[in-house]
């Protein structure tokens, strides 16, 4: 029987999986957007898990949103990342220092 | 062990082992073949835990539009693959060990503390994507009409941000086509009607 704990530590699992992606991968901007994907994903696996075990729907239509608005951020992301490199040439955020920080 | 739990960790290990696979390869086009496969799986699991209209959005979106979008940037893009790897071994240590710890704490705290009841399994006459559209489109109708206003939003931006005018362009600007006056193109000229030798055309 698939218990509650199995659902939420495989999405914690692979949540810190994606936090060490995130950590490994701090050069490349598509890889880090990759892993931002991947939290997501982790955090719907929990949303899916608590509607199922409490038996609501709420948590399903909050998974859906949650999709919609990552897929708007994914777009805007990859644009950015496109006029970026047009007018970098490189996606290394190490070079991205015009502001300084 | 039931069938169910078998298929969970089956579909769970598979899901783990390429999210690490997407965090560690070199290739960018290999990660987002990776992130492919875990979303493949997460569907597989959101079908387990009854989700099915979930599951399959999670595949036609994410698989069939997303993560097609992220391929077809890294393609567009010129990548030096090797200098942006560099570093990859600096990191290594301090992003095992904060990972480590999350993955620990958060293990504990839901093994140790949050315990439910599984509740029954639906029946064949249930309908998920039913139900789910039964109360999208009543309870939640205010925010679903926000998400569409954001996916709007979304496509405005992605087109304004990366349209641009390229120099040596041979494409037609159609609000200049429609500005162009008769002045513009014609020119009236006032000449003197001197009689002069003409040479003799056919049917003049």
């Amino acid at each position: 029987m698939i218990t509650l704990s199995h659902f939420l530590v495989l999405a914690a699992l692979l949540f810190s999986i994606s936090v060490a992606g995130i950590f490994l991968n701090r050069k490349n901007v598509i890889v880090l957007l990759m892993c931002i994907e991947l939290m997501l994903l982790s955090v719907n696996i929990n949303f899916i898990a608590f509607a199922f075990f409490l038996q609501d729907l709420a948590g399903q239509v909050f998974v859906f949103f949650i999709l919609t608005v990552a897929a708007a951020e994914a777009a805007i992301g990859l644009a950015i990342l496109v006029l970026l490199f047009r007018n970098r040439g490189t996606i290394n955020v190490q070079d991205l220092d015009a502001m300084k920080g | 062990m039931t069938f169910e739990l078998f298929l969970f960790y089956v579909f769970g290990a598979i899901l783990l082992g390429a999210a690490l696979a997407m965090i560690t390869v070199r290739n960018p086009v290999h990660a987002a073949l990776f992130l492919v496969l875990c979303f493949f799986t997460a569907a597989a699991i959101w079908l387990l835990a009854e989700a099915e209209f979930l599951a399959i959005v999670l595949v036609l979106v994410y698989v069939g539009a997303v993560m097609v979008l992220f391929l077809f940037v890294v393609m567009m893009l010129d990548i030096n693959v090797e200098q942006l790897r560099e570093g990859f071994t600096e990191y290594l240590p301090a992003g095992l060990v904060v990972a480590a710890a999350m993955a620990t704490v958060l293990t504990l705290v839901i093994t140790r503390f949050i315990t439910m009841d599984p509740p029954e399994r639906a029946g064949p006459e249930y309908a998920n994507t039913l139900e789910l559209g039964r109360i999208l489109y009543t309870d939640y109708v205010y925010p679903f009409e926000i998400a569409a206003v954001i996916l709007l939003v979304a496509i405005i931006a992605a087109i304004a941000l990366t349209m641009r005018r390229r120099p040596g362009t041979k494409a037609i600007d159609p609000s200049v086509q429609m500005k162009v006056r008769r002045g513009d193109r014609i020119r009236l000229v006032s000449m003197e009607s001197t009689p002069r030798e003409r040479k003799k055309k056919k049917g003049d």
